[in-house]
């Protein structure tokens, strides 16, 4: 005989997609209750810089759910956004010499065919939207739809919101599955969740508790250094980074690569970030990271040479083999959604990454389809599965 | 041992402006634009308390006034504009001949 | 000269400076790095040369003074080092250069030794942002190096060793000491603690000032604690009030608190290169090794314990990194007599910090409209509403969901106040910058793998 149900959701994961999962799904009258080993926010989102960006996305399936959660984050802000920060103050990205600026101009031109905002914008009027940025750059972009949040304000107000109970503290330690393999809840160490749909949103995580319901899900960590300075008065206005980041983000390169964004903060600080290092979950200080962050930021804006960084801190992006999320049903295990591997841009995704989940939980048309997103895409025909 | 490259090389911005101690070892500093006396090398805050001074910097969010509170560089409250270099700790910075001392508001940047 | 090995000291405070002298002695190549203008750290701290006053004396502060000149010890002055790391090969030191620190520099050494010292804290109560009101060691720091002080009429309040003579300093330099008010109740020291017996010679050093202060008519209140701190924009008074039921509280005028609950370890340099922590403190062995090879450390980032046990602990550890630095297997039993001052100092300290424990709760029954972390001015009331409703179980977690803790200190004065308020044990922060560095210098940061100069 089957249990008594407890909820008829866990989310297993109290970051920002965890938390926006938890969100969208208690808007579709779903009972939610969200578990995390650690506090809220306590993973990657505590490490990020809230970075809700189309800029860096070139035309495909992210790019469409960047666009759909830059929808759903505006419509969020009119409840939530002086609470979480939200910000809708546009990247800008810069181009330091024509060659930059022709491929820049060439990659907005491919956005602007998949429904980005992107205006090109000449030196002068470069120097009049960022005052403090080096003079003589060839040109930029303007990118209205980029915006920003403070990750773990976004991540708890939206818990909050959610009216999901939230156990913080508690480790999942099994997926609770049928004789006739359908998931029936999750186990953990403060007992049992009883639940007809778990949902994967344990970030870098992820791949773990995929393993725990014995299906494979690839999820690697990616290292990013942030840096935070001083206190300013709005020095810098928009999300600002030069154009190398684009080919950055898909670089299958292990090697260091350096491309900050620096941006202003509400609170006054200038964040910078981040860099992207494949070295597994060491968490210890990279030097060579914080100076090509350093360089970077400098590179854009001269009058941070002589400004001071209070802090640094690293977090671990979770990728998949193709960078792409996965988002969906597994097919693998019934009841089992995922909603990780979001790498650098899980701040960004994750409203509509909770809108698609909470469609798949209902049964609801999904708004984009999930096929490049599918959990199961890495299983190959040799049976590599846990 | 040997100190590796220098970082940075970077010109002493400071402003001397009326400055020479004097032989009695007294110099005069500004402070908020009126002189102060002051001891060359004893440090800033030193040289505001000996003039009566405790408070010298306001907060970014709440403007409340703020001076020394732990004396050793580590808490960061006692942040003073000398020069017009903004955030320097006056628990651990040195009075010159001709320093020009200033209230700091906020961030210590608001002004350029 | 030949090739001798090479240790950088970070911090010439005793434990530092005993470090330095004892490896010096047994011919390592020492380099002695300190933020101050001067040697002796907040301890030993030296009149400003400004005032034109004669050093302090004092038999040990000689012996460790005049053992630098004697043993060549580099001492690079106004060096504030805001991180150590550690290459295959050895350990660069990144230091920030004179009172502007908007320049690099970095050395490389063969060895550490950490003797960075420790910060006092306050636990937060109303008022004790006002001008006026200032940290315990904060006054004897000021007194000590500049002969200032704030002002005239002074209460110095808390809990701990530090008070007496800080009470004491104040006095013999003119302030009016309206009151010291201690938390412990020093009457029950003995009786609880026998530990505290195997020092009769700190408890009567104790004793020794508590006459002196009865000697300057300073009115000394135990089991009392200040409850606020009254002025405008400016210290006016303060609010003291008895920990046991019955008594009364009382309001005494003043232009100056001195205040202070304790001391915590400055283990930044240690945390960020890697060092295992136990509780707040740098884990050491009885060598005074780190578990990072190479990375000794001594004094107060070890556990709190005051100037002789810093200076005993210290000379362990040159002792130690001497004889392995020159390869050899050290014989404990050269410095024994250090080994026993430093066991019975510990068991000593460990007894003081029982009885001087800030009274239990106090830091997290704060009144809401308290600011708890001074930089950011977070309140109380915003730290306990992102405990009980946005989900803050951590002190991590609070720091991001209120900003406790991210301002120009990093936490190092809103810690404590911000544990006991989420109801967490105090977790050393983790601080990768030991001080604020200019992203200049950052950028301008020497390749890891350059080959040593």
């Amino acid at each position: 005989m089957a249990k008594r149900l407890t909820c008829d959701v866990v989310v297993v994961g109290a970051g920002m997609v965890g938390a926006a999962c938890a969100w969208y799904a208690a808007r579709a009258s779903l009972d939610v209750r969200v578990v995390d080993r650690g506090p809220v926010a306590g993973g990657t989102t505590g490490a990020g810089e809230g970075n809700l960006l189309v800029s860096d996305k070139g035309p495909g399936p992210e790019l469409e759910l960047a666009l759909l959660s830059a929808r759903l984050w505006a419509e969020l802000a009119d409840g939530l956004g002086a609470a979480v920060e939200y910000e809708p103050k546009g990247g800008l990205v810069i181009a330091s010499t024509p060659a930059a600026l022709s491929a820049l101009t060439r990659f907005a031109a491919g956005q602007r065919a998949a429904g980005v905002t992107a205006d090109p914008v000449g030196p002068d009027e470069l120097r009049s939207l960022e005052p403090y940025l080096i003079p003589g750059v060839a040109g930029g972009v303007r990118y209205p739809q980029d915006a920003q949040v403070m990750p773990a304000l976004a991540a708890a107000h939206l818990l909050r919101a959610s009216g999901a109970r939230v156990h913080t503290g508690r480790t999942v330690t099994g997926v609770l599955r049928a004789p006739d393999g359908t998931v029936r809840g999750v186990r953990t160490d403060h007992g049992d969740l009883h639940a007809p749909a778990v949902v994967n949103a344990a970030g870098t995580w992820g791949g773990d508790l995929a393993a725990l319901a014995r299906v494979r899900l690839p999820v690697l960590p990616r290292r990013g250094f942030v840096l935070v300075t001083e206190p300013l008065p709005r020095r810098v206005r928009h999300k600002v980074y030069a154009a190398d980041y684009v080919a950055d983000v898909a670089s299958d390169s292990a090697a260091l690569r350096s491309s900050p964004v620096v941006e202003g903060t509400a609170a006054g600080p200038v964040l910078i970030g981040a860099t992207r290092e494949r070295v597994g979950f060491d968490r210890s200080l990279s030097l060579p990271a914080v100076r090509a962050l350093a360089r970077g930021a400098i590179g854009l804006f001269p009058f941070l040479a002589g400004v001071r960084a209070l802090r640094t801190y690293a977090g671990f992006r979770p990728y998949l083999p193709d960078h792409l999320p996965a988002i969906g049903p597994d097919p693998r295990a019934p009841g089992l959604f995922h909603a990780c591997g979001h790498e650098g841009a899980g701040i960004g995704l994750a409203t509509g990454t909770g809108r698609l989940i909470a469609q798949a939980l209902t049964g609801k048309a999904p708004d984009m389809d999930l096929t490049p997103f599918r959990p199961e895409r890495f299983d190959t025909e040799g049976g590599e599965s846990a | 041992m040997r100190p590796q490259q220098p970082a940075q090389a970077r010109p002493d911005v400071r402003a001397r402006q009326s400055g020479q101690a004097r032989p009695d070892g007294t110099c005069t500093v500004t402070f908020d634009g009126r002189p102060l006396e002051a001891r060359p090398g004893q440090t800033v805050a030193a040289a505001l308390w000996a003039a009566g001074v405790t408070a010298w910097r306001t907060t970014r969010r709440a403007g409340r006034p703020r001076g020394v509170f732990c004396g050793i560089g580590v808490c960061f409250d006692c942040l003073v504009t000398v020069n017009g270099s903004p955030n320097q700790r006056a628990c651990l910075v040195p009075v010159r001949p001709g320093d020009v001392i200033g209230v700091q508001e906020g961030t210590g940047r608001d002004d350029d | 000269m030949t090739e001798r090995p090479r240790l950088a000291v970070v911090g010439a405070g005793p434990a530092g400076l005993a470090g330095a002298l004892a490896a010096a002695a047994r011919g390592v190549d020492v380099t002695l790095v300190d933020a101050a203008g001067r040697p002796g750290g907040q301890f030993h701290r030296q009149p400003s040369p400004a005032l034109g006053a004669p050093p302090r004396q004092g038999h040990t502060w000689e012996r460790l003074r005049t053992g630098l000149d004697r043993h060549r010890v580099t001492h690079l002055t106004e060096h504030h080092v805001w991180c150590v790391q550690r290459d295959s090969m050895s350990f660069l030191v990144h230091a920030l250069l004179g009172p502007a620190q908007d320049e690099g520099v970095s050395l490389r050494a063969d060895a550490v030794l950490l003797a960075t010292g420790g910060h006092e804290y306050v636990l937060p109560f109303p008022g004790w942002t006002l001008p006026g009101v200032i940290t315990a060691g904060g006054a004897q720091a000021m007194l000590k190096g500049e002969r200032v002080l704030p002002g005239r009429h002074v209460v110095v309040a808390g809990t701990g060793p530090l008070l007496l003579p800080v009470a004491t300093g104040l006095a013999a330099a003119g302030a009016e000491v309206a009151a010291l008010v201690e938390s412990a109740d020093p009457g029950a020291v003995p009786r609880r603690f026998p530990d505290l017996l195997v020092r009769p010679d700190k408890l009567a050093e104790g004793a020794g000032y508590a006459v002196r202060l009865l000697r300057h008519r300073v009115r000394i209140l135990t089991r009392h604690t200040v409850v606020a701190a009254h002025g405008t924009d400016r210290l006016e008074a303060v609010t003291v009030a008895p920990l046991s039921p019955g008594g009364r509280s009382l309001r005494i005028l003043c232009d100056t608190l001195a205040v202070g609950h304790g001391m915590l370890p400055g283990t930044d340099l240690a945390e960020t290169l890697g060092c295992t922590l136990t509780g707040t403190a740098v884990r050491v062995d009885a060598e005074q090794r780190t578990d990072v090879p190479g990375a000794w450390a001594a004094g107060e980032t070890t556990g709190i314990g005051g100037a002789a046990l810093a200076l005993a602990e210290g000379h362990i550890a040159g002792r130690s990194a001497a004889a392995r630095l020159y390869g050899r297997t050290p014989d404990p039993a050269g410095w024994a007599p250090a080994a026993r001052a430093r066991s019975r100092l510990r068991r000593f300290f460990a007894a003081v910090d029982a009885v001087c424990a800030p009274p239990p709760g106090r830091a997290g029954s704060v009144p809401d409209d308290t600011v708890v972390c001074r930089c950011e001015e977070v309140t109380a009331g915003e730290v306990r509403t992102a405990v009980s409703t946005l989900g803050a179980t951590d002190a991590r977690s609070a720091k991001l969901l209120t900003r406790a803790g991210m301002g120009w200190c990093q936490g190092r004065m809103c810690g404590p106040a911000v544990a006991a308020l989420t109801g967490c044990p105090l977790t050393p922060g983790r601080r990768p910058f030991a001080r604020p560095v200019p992203l200049g210098v950052l950028a301008a940061l020497p390749d890891p793998d350059a080959p040593a100069p």
